[in-house]
Order: structure tokens, then C-alpha cells, then sequence
């Protein structure tokens, strides 16, 4: 059983009307539980798009989406997804923990338990000492940390995750990336993750997805056999190196230029 | 913090003595005759020699607002929560409580003294009540459906039930709103009650007080009384001033006024 199943997912948003756009066009993608696959491709791909078609955001034009043999719709109402998005969306009246604990106090979790589980999660973004803040207090950088423990708080069986640490340092976005792949090994989460760094996506994925625009379409699947678990010295391992090429040139040939410029 | 204070509120002290001053002075230097504009010291000396006449009419005045304002709030919060909610309604509604709210409302005031009759105090707090009814409710529904979609995406992707949504998300973001409404209601209440009582009214009320006064030319206990009433206006914006800050301390205009 695959924990994602896209088949013949088209998305066109005003349809007949004068601003018609095709964001995505017969998309197929298997995910089998488990992977951490990266979609990557030049800005206006329908990247965001398709990860808000699998999160139950939007709804296809035509085609069918399952996730955990369930209708995305189902899923959500089942609470599998975690989301983070390219703004950290904290709501600017709760405090650090509180924030943290929100999806928890939707799900009717006990006091008790979502003080302890928010500060664990602070404890995993090294912000357990902003807990008591308000997000105005906290750079753009450690607001994203704070989005991306709020999305762990509850256990998601997916992390469905948009440019997450695109506004991250370069030193705090590699130390995120191992957290984050520590997250991945432990929980056995599945995640879908948008980025437009291609060593990102070498480094964390099973398996990068490379997307051309007008219309939306995969363009390449590229299997990453890097060895698991990855670790600081894979980005010096000469396969890493051989398949940061391979990327690039499958998205030199979508676009003719280098994405995320 | 009281030299923060002293550097915060010194222009606004300064400016007032000084207005206060030049207007003393201006009176006795032009020898300026009581009926057109009396003295400061003659106003408060009046203040404190009608206070037991004057104190009575300000609080049945007061409690009038004040019983308006709260009429006024809540049923423009219940009316807000379902424009809110229902498309329709907002759409059907937004569109007349704008223009509702920029008609001179308290032209009703001898209206409503045709409905309630001229000596029930219950006219007075259904002006003011009307009067409140519009700011409030709009900013109320600007505010509670001024979520950024993102934040709302966030909370439909945990399956939150829209009561939920509206207790955690709407309600937080409308207070902002709610309290620029209420800056702006608590100044009208007193306004509306006072305008209402000129047409009519209980006697001892200070909009009979004022036209009672005017009329006999003793025009420093009108003042006198305009001075009570503006207290009351200043203590109620004082008040909703301070609930701000305790309701919401991390809002923008909260964490740099402090
Ligand atoms: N709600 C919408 N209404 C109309 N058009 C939309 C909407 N959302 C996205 N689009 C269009 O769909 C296309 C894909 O957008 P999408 O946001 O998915 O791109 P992306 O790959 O995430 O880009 P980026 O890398 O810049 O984030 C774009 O042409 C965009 O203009
Ligand atoms: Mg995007």
C-alpha cells in the first residue's frame, strides 16, 4: 500500500475564464511509506500546488489523489498531515508554546500533556528558551523553527513542507536538515518536501521529483542511492557530487537556467 | 518609567496649561463677556458650587451611555458573528451598515422621543445604542474576517471545527478591530446621549441641564456641565485603553506604545 498515490492529477485554476491557467497537467506519483521525496523545479511549476492538492487545500480539476487508500479529504479529517509553509504563519497573540501546542489543543490533547510535548518539540528546534516569548520577539529564521516543531507536535503520519528552511542561514538550514532527517528515522514519517536548493534535495531525499512549468508536469524522477543514514560527510561522497549533476542537468533541460536564483 | 512618563505625557500637560492660560488671560486682558466665553476659573469656580446638582444629572447621563453602549455592543457582536459566518449575510449586510454608519444617526434623537415617549430614559440609551451599532459591527466583521489565508489553510489542514477556528483564530484577530471601534463608540455614546437629551428627556440629565442653563444665559454652568461630560468621555476611552493593553499585549500598537 502506498502512502501517496497521484494519478492523471490536473489542477486548472479559473477555468473559461479570461486568466485560465493549467498549473498542473497529468500528474502520476507513486510514494511509498516512508520516503522523503523532494519536488523541485522553477518557480511557478506547481510545486505549492500540488502539495496543497495533497493536503485537501484544493481539490483537483481531474484526476484522483489517495493517501493511506483514504481521499486526501478523509486524511485531513484524520489528522495525517502535518503542513509547514514558506511563511512561518504563527498567530501573533500566542506565545512561543502555545503555538507549538495549537494543533495539539484543536485535537483536544490534555494540559498537561501539550506543555510536555511542546516543550520537547522546542527542545528539538533549540528554542525551549523562547517558549515564553511572542513571535514578533523571534527572527524570521527561529519563526520557521517554531512552524516546523508545531507541525511534529501532534505526529503526523505525512510532513507535507513548502521551502521550509528557505529562510534559514546556511550553518542553521544544514543543522535542521540532519534534525530533520532524525525526525524522518525515527518517526517513519512520509515526507514531501517543495525546496529550490539542489544539494537540499540530493542531501535529504530517497528520491528527488523534477517538475517543468507551463504546464506543470514531472519531467524526471531521480532515485537517490546515497547511502542511510546520511550523514555531514555525504555531501563530500563523490556519488553526492554525481548526483547534484544529474539534477542539475535534468533541470537545465526544463528551463534552460538555474532554478532559485 | 516616571521619567518615561514625564517624556511621554510633558508636551500634552504643557500644551493644556498653556491653552488654559492663554484662554485665562485672553478673557481678562479682552474683558471677553461671560455669555460668549467665560473664564477657566469662573467655570471651575461654578463647578464646584453646582456639583451637587450637577453630579446626579452627569451620572443618569453616564449610566445612560453606558447602558447604550453595552445594548449597542452586544447586539452588533451577535449580528457581527453571523456576518461572519454566513456569506450571504455579510454580503447582504456590509453594504447597508456602511452607509447606515455615514447618515447622521443622531438625527433620530426627537424620533425616538416619539417612540419612547419624552420622559423614558430608555430613548436615550436606544440612540446611543444605534449609534454604537454600526462602527462596532463593521470593524467586527472586517476583523473577524481578517485572517490571512495562510492562517486559515493552517487550521483547516489540523480538520478544526469552525467553532474552533472562530474562537482561535477569528475572534484573536478581530480584537484589534474591536478595540479602534470601541475608541471610537465610547466617544459617541456620550456625545449621543447628551445631543438625544437636548430634544428631550429626563430633567435632571445633562443635556436638559446645558439648554436649561443656555437658555437663562448662566453659561458658566453649561460649561460646567460640558466639562463633567467630557470627563466621562475621557474616564471611558481611559478604560478601554487600559483593556487593551491587558487583552492585548502583543499587538503592534500595544508593544510600541509601552
Ligand atoms: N489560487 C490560485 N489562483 C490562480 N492561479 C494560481 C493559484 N495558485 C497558483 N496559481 C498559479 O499556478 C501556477 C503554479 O503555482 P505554484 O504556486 O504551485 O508554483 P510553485 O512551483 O510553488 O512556485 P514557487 O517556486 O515560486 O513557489 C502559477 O502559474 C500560479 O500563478
Ligand atoms: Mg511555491
Amino acid at each position: 500500500m502506498n502512502t501517496l498515490e497521484l494519478t492523471g492529477i490536473t489542477m486548472v485554476f479559473n477555468q473559461g475564464g479570461a486568466n485560465e491557467v493549467t498549473a498542473l497537467d497529468g500528474i502520476d506519483l507513486s510514494v511509498a511509506p516512508g520516503e522523503f521525496i523532494s519536488l523541485i523545479g522553477p518557480s511557478g511549476c506547481g510545486k505549492s500546488t500540488l502539495l496543497r492538492l495533497v493536503g485537501d487545500l484544493l481539490s483537483p480539476t481531474s484526476g484522483t489523489a489517495q493517501v493511506n487508500s483514504k481521499t486526501p479529504h478523509q486524511a485531513r479529517l484524520d489528522r495525517d498531515y502535518g503542513m509547514v509553509f514558506q511563511s512561518a504563519t504563527l498567530l501573533e497573540w500566542r506565545r512561543i508554546a502555545e503555538n507549538v501546542e495549537l494543533p495539539l489543543e484543536v485535537m483536544g490533547v490534555a494540559k498537561a500533556q501539550r506543555e510536555a510535548t511542546a516543550r520537547e518539540m522546542l527542545e528539538l528546534v533549540q528554542l525551549e528558551k523562547f517558549s515564553d516569548h511572542y513571535p514578533w520577539q523571534l527572527s524570521g529564521g527561529m519563526q520557521q523553527r517554531v512552524a516546523i516543531a508545531r507541525a511534529l507536535s501532534f505526529k503526523p503520519s505525512i510532513l507535507l513542507m513548502d521551502e521550509p528552511f528557505g529562510a534559514l542561514d546556511e550553518m542553521t538550514r544544514e543543522r535542521m536538515q540532519m534534525e530533520l532527517l532524525r525526525i524522518w528515522e525515527e518517526t517513519n514519517t512520509t515526507i514531501v518536501f517543495v525546496t529550490h536548493s539542489i544539494p537540499e534535495a540530493v542531501f535529504l531525499s530517497t528520491r528527488v521529483v523534477v517538475m517543468s512549468p507551463r504546464p506543470g508536469q514531472i519531467s524526471d524522477v531521480i532515485d537517490i542511492d546515497l547511502p542511510q543514514p546520511r550523514v555531514f560527510e555525504t555531501r563530500e561522497d563523490t556519488r553526492f557530487f554525481e548526483l547534484l549533476t544529474k539534477v542539475r542537468e535534468s533541470l537545465r533541460k526544463v528551463e534552460g537556467e538555474e532554478p532559485g536564483a | 518609567m516616571t521619567s518615561d512618563r514625564l517624556h511621554k505625557y510633558g508636551p500634552a500637560i504643557v500644551l493644556f496649561v498653556g491653552a488654559l492660560a492663554v484662554w485665562e488671560g485672553a478673557v481678562r486682558v479682552f474683558d471677553i463677556q461671560g455669555f460668549i466665553l467665560p473664564a477657566p476659573s469662573a467655570i471651575a469656580a461654578t463647578f464646584a458650587s453646582q456639583w451637587s446638582e450637577l453630579w446626579p444629572a452627569g451620572l443618569g447621563t453616564f449610566l445612560s451611555a453606558l447602558g447604550g453602549l453595552a445594548l449597542g455592543s452586544v447586539v452588533a457582536f451577535l449580528a457581527s458573528l453571523s456576518a461572519a459566518r454566513w456569506t450571504a449575510v455579510r454580503d447582504g449586510a456590509m453594504p447597508l451598515a456602511i452607509a447606515a454608519n455615514s447618515t447622521p444617526i443622531i438625527v433620530l434623537a426627537p424620533i425616538a422621543n416619539a417612540w419612547f415617549g419624552l420622559l423614558n430614559p430608555f430613548g436615550t440609551i436606544a440612540v446611543v445604542a444605534v449609534l454604537v451599532f454600526f462602527p462596532i459591527m463593521i470593524n467586527l466583521v472586517r476583523g473577524l474576517t481578517s485572517a490571512p489565508a495562510t492562517q486559515v489553510e493552517l487550521m483547516r489542514s489540523y480538520a478544526t471545527p469552525s467553532r474552533t477556528v472562530l474562537a482561535k483564530l477569528q475572534m484573536p484577530s478581530a480584537l484589534p478591530y474591536l478595540f479602534s471601534a470601541m475608541k471610537v463608540a465610547v466617544a459617541l455614546s456620550v456625545i449621543g446621549a447628551i445631543v438625544k437629551e437636548y430634544f428631550g428627556g429626563p430633567q435632571d440629565r445633562l443635556g436638559q441641564y446645558i439648554t436649561l442653563k443656555a437658555g437663562l444665559f448662566q453659561f458658566e454652568e453649561a460649561w460646567a456641565a460640558i466639562v463633567l461630560a467630557s470627563a466621562f468621555g475621557i474616564l471611558l476611552y481611559t478604560v478601554v485603553v487600559a483593556l487593551e493593553r491587558r487583552v492585548m499585549p502583543w499587538h503592534v500598537s500595544v508593544r510600541s506604545a509601552s
